[in-house]
This record gives C-alpha cells, structure tokens and sequence, in this order.
C-alpha cells in the first residue's frame, strides 16, 4: 500500500470510564481519503473513540491530532470552528425531531451560512438527492424507518461539504437492502467529495467491502491494523476469529466457570 | 490493604462522599447559570428560538395558571368571608384576598404549577434530546447547545412566569369578586375601594414580581440542570423529571420564606 498522507493522528491516547479503563495508550493514524474502519466487538468503546477525535471527551492522557492541529489543546471556539469540517453520523440518526427532513438538512446550512433561502433549498434538494430522498423531504422524522433516518442524517452530516465524515455503526439493526444502500452511499460520498471516512462497526461483511483500510480493537487495545487482504490472512488469533465470527477462540465460549465435576456435587 | 473498616467509619464515609457528591453538583449548577448568562445576549438576539420556548413554557401554561388562580381566588375570599363576617367587616375580604396573592399565593402557587407544567416538560425534553444523541449532533455540526438550546429555555422562562402570574392574580382577584360581590352579597364599591387603598404598588405588586423573577431563575436552573445531568435512559431521564418537580417545589417554598421575611420584615 502506498503511504497516503495521514489526517488524523492518535498517539497513545488512553481513556477510562470509572475504573473500567476503554483504551490503554492506543496509537494510530487515519489516511486522508480513504475510508477507515475501526472495528471491535460491542462495549469496546468504537463511538467514545469517535467523540474523543471530535474532542466532544477529554482523554486522560495521550493526544489526537486533526491536519496537525491538537484537538484536546484547542479553545471551545477553535473546536467548533474545526467541527465545522466534520460530519458525523449517528448511530441513531440523531434527528432534531421538531423539524421535517428538509428544515433538518437545511439546518447547518442556516445556522452557519448566510446563504439566501433559494440557494439553500438548491442544496437541501441536492443533498437529499445524493442520498435518494428528494421525495420525502416534507416528512417528520417520526415518519422514518431506521434506514432512512440515517441516510437523512447522512445528507445533514455532507450539508456543509466537510473534508471527514465520522460513522458510528451504520449498518446496527438495518435490513440487507439498507445495508446495501449505506455502504454504496458511504463508497460513493468518498470517492465522489473526496472525503475522509472513518467508520466504526462490528459488520464484518459491510466493511470488508468498503474499508481501504482496518483497525481492530479489543480490551482498549489496537490488536491489528492492515488493509484488508493483510488482515483476511491471519489464519490464528482474535483477528481470525472475529473477523470469522467463530464461536470459540481467544474469547471462549464459555463463560469463565469452575470445573463441571466441582459445579455437579452439589447438584 | 488497609483493615477492614468499622460500621461507624464506612457510615461515616458514605456521609462524607455524599456530601462531595452534592457540592460537586452544586459547583457543577452554578457553573451551568454562568454559561447561561454569558450566552444571555445570544438567546435575546435569536429571537425565533425565544419565541418558540415562550409559546411552549408560556402560552402553554396558560390554561392551567388561569383555571388555578380563578379558583384559588374564589377559595380565599369565601373562606376570608366566613372569618370576615362574624366581625362584620366583610368588605375587606377585596383586600384580603388581592393582598394574599400578590404578596404570597400567586407567586407561589404560580411558580409550584409552572414547575409542574414547564419545569417538567424542559427536563424530559433536554434529557430525551440527549438520550437520541440530539445534543451530540449539534455539538458536531458546531452548534453551541447551551446557546442553541439551554439559553433560550431559560429566557423564555424569566420572562413568562411573571406574566403568568400578573394573569394567576388578575384572575384571582375575579374569582374572589364572583364569590364575594356576586354570590355573598358583599357591597361591590366597598370590594374594589377597599382593595384599592390597602394595596401599594411597591410594597406588595412589585415585591410579588420580585418573588416570581426569583422563582423563574430557580425553576429553570432546576430544571435544565436536571435535563443536562439526566442518565440518558428512560429511567433516567422520568427520575430526573421527578427531581425537577421535588427540587423546585422545595426551593420554592424555602425561597420564598427567606424573600418574604426581607420584603415584609
């Protein structure tokens, strides 16, 4: 793989929640342009890892740094300002559920432009376009399926044309179709603005097919990173067994016991 | 290891991290009311945000303060009626009862209801907006939420609880002349001429008004503090909106001695 030039850069960050530490001085880089995936099983801590890189938590220690600039350094307004250029999908959607689809698409545009209404019902259509839901653009997002809640969000998240889209688990809970249509919309946002996407997800199928490149998470730490083909060829360990989904493994089926001799005496 | 701890020292203990508990939240609220009013200008300038939180915490209030104030008139000047009577001074029932709510019932029950009606509703709407992920989104699309959402809240409640119950006594004041004038007979001059003379504008309109802007800052504060600190879960956020109810109700009461025993002292 040629070395793309790197946009985000995580060094040693580690973080902890109570006395539960999340992650244990993680280090990597994110490459412009590509898209990224980071995978990990459930309550490995994927969307805190995407809120620490938007600086919305503060690590305990260990620094992220975005084109260069120190995230958790940054004054409240220089945060916002980088925000700007960031778009983030919600594992929810996260709607605002006072406004239809099209007020929420335009939303950004109106709070941080002072676009005229034209222009920006130009770019709402165009958006809604992008995603294929030019059509519903007057419905609540009680009105939603799941699928299309997030492609709305997923139209609010490119309104202001940002150079890196954040995904957090974009295919839990979505039929095969919706499926099908998120990682064409993920592939062809990327390619087509240019952006840099991370995704974070367990979906191992989805993200073989989209990711340029993975980073795989378990117990706070980074315990492999490659492109795809590098990865589909550990034949051993977590890796193969997560990315295989095997039932047994480095994480045991069975949940930590005393011997079926011991447990049966006092049956 | 240190040894095993006695009954006494692990009660003792528990106490003590309870009341770091409570002084961290405490710090946390007070934090929270200076953000607020250092986004104050912001609040007055998006004007379409304030007017939407003043038809919600207001105009929506609205049915409830009138239909209690109606009532809660008409029940102070019977009773005072009854009592009045047997004095045969049953023309100052008038001023008794405006007396009574403006210096006391109206601001209190006001604000008891408004805490019940908005305080409430602010709480579940910030603690829902958080548990969908609302609140995240706008920090990532750079939208300030305590501009955005916490501050125009705020506003619209200082401004609509004293007009809510500038309309709790108007009311009152009527529902007490239906009762006396209309329906027991008291002479309608002596009602309104009484009222008008015991009555001072400073001493008991403004002070009321005082109570209620004090009585606004406390619900709101409350109430949006509950709805930021609410656990994003469906438990936690109708516990939370139960605290809101508790809180204020308390806080209400207990300010309102403290208030009344600076104004009428």
């Amino acid at each position: 793989m040629e070395q793309a030039e790197t946009l985000i850069e995580i060094k040693n960050l580690t973080f902890s929640r109570g006395e539960r530490k999340i992650f244990d001085d993680i280090t990597l880089s994110i490459p412009k342009g590509k898209v990224t995936a980071i995978m990990g099983p459930s309550g490995s801590g994927k969307t805190t890892l995407l809120k620490l890189i938007a600086g919305q938590l503060k690590p305990d220690s260990g620094d992220v740094f975005i084109e260069g600039l120190h995230v958790h350094g940054l004054s409240r307004k220089k945060i916002y300002q980088l925000r700007r250029k960031m778009g983030m999908l919600f594992q929810s959607g996260a709607l605002l559920t006072d406004l239809n689809v099209f007020d929420n698409v335009a939303f950004p545009l109106r709070e941080h432009t002072k676009l005229p209404e034209e222009i920006i019902y130009a770019l709402v259509l165009m958006k809604l376009q992008a995603v294929g839901l030019r059509g519903a653009k007057t419905l609540m997002p009680s009105e939603l399926s799941g699928g299309m809640s997030r492609r709305v969000a997923l139209a609010r998240g490119i309104a202001l044309d940002p150079e890196m889209i954040f995904y957090d688990e974009p295919f839990v809970g979505q039929d095969p179709i919706t499926k099908g249509v998120l990682v064409k919309l993920i592939q062809t946002l990327n390619d087509s603005l240019g952006l840099t996407s991370v995704l974070v997800s367990h979906d191992v199928d989805e993200v073989l097919e989209i990711a340029d490149y993975i980073c795989v998470i378990s117990e706070g730490k980074l315990i492999a990173e490659g492109s795809k083909e590098v990865l589909l060829q550990e034949s051993t360990g977590y890796v193969h067994q997560f990315l295989n989904g095997l039932p047994d493994g480095p994480v045991p089926f069975h949940f930590s016991k005393a011997p079926y001799s011991e447990d049966l005496k006092y049956g | 290891m240190s040894r095993p701890l006695s009954g006494a020292q692990t009660l003792l203990q528990g106490l003590g991290a309870t009341l770091l508990d409570k002084l961290a939240a405490f710090g946390r609220g007070f934090l929270l009311m200076l953000s607020l009013v250092v986004a104050m200008p912001a609040a007055v300038l998006r004007v379409d945000l304030l007017f939407k939180q003043v038809y919600v915490t207001g105009v929506l209030s609205l049915p409830i303060i009138l239909t209690a104030g109606l009532f809660v008139g008409m029940v102070l000047s019977l009773q005072g009626y009854n009592i009045l009577v047997d004095f045969n001074a049953e023309e100052a029932v008038g001023s008794m009862t405006a007396l009574s709510l403006l210096r006391e019932l109206g601001p209190v029950v006001g604000a008891l209801l408004f805490a019940g009606r908005a305080g409430s509703a602010m709480t579940a709407e910030i603690g829902l907006m958080r548990s969908t992920e609302q609140i995240s989104a706008l920090e990532m699309m750079a939208i300030d939420p305590i501009k955005f959402v916490y501050a125009p809240r705020f506003l619209a409640a200082i401004i609509t609880l004293p007009l809510l119950i500038i309309m709790f006594n108007a009311l009152g004041v009527f529902g007490g002349y239906l009762v006396s004038v209309s329906w027991l007979g008291v002479d309608a001059g002596a009602f309104w001429s009484q009222m008008t003379s015991q009555v001072d504008w400073n001493e008991d309109v403004v002070n009321g008004m005082i109570k209620s802007v004090v009585f606004a800052v406390l619900v709101a504060i409350i109430a949006l503090f509950q709805g930021v600190n609410a656990i994003p879960t469906s438990e936690g956020v109708s516990s939370a909106t139960t605290r809101t109810v508790v809180h204020s109700s308390l806080g209400i009461l207990g300010f309102d001695f403290i208030l009344t025993s600076i104004m009428f002292n």
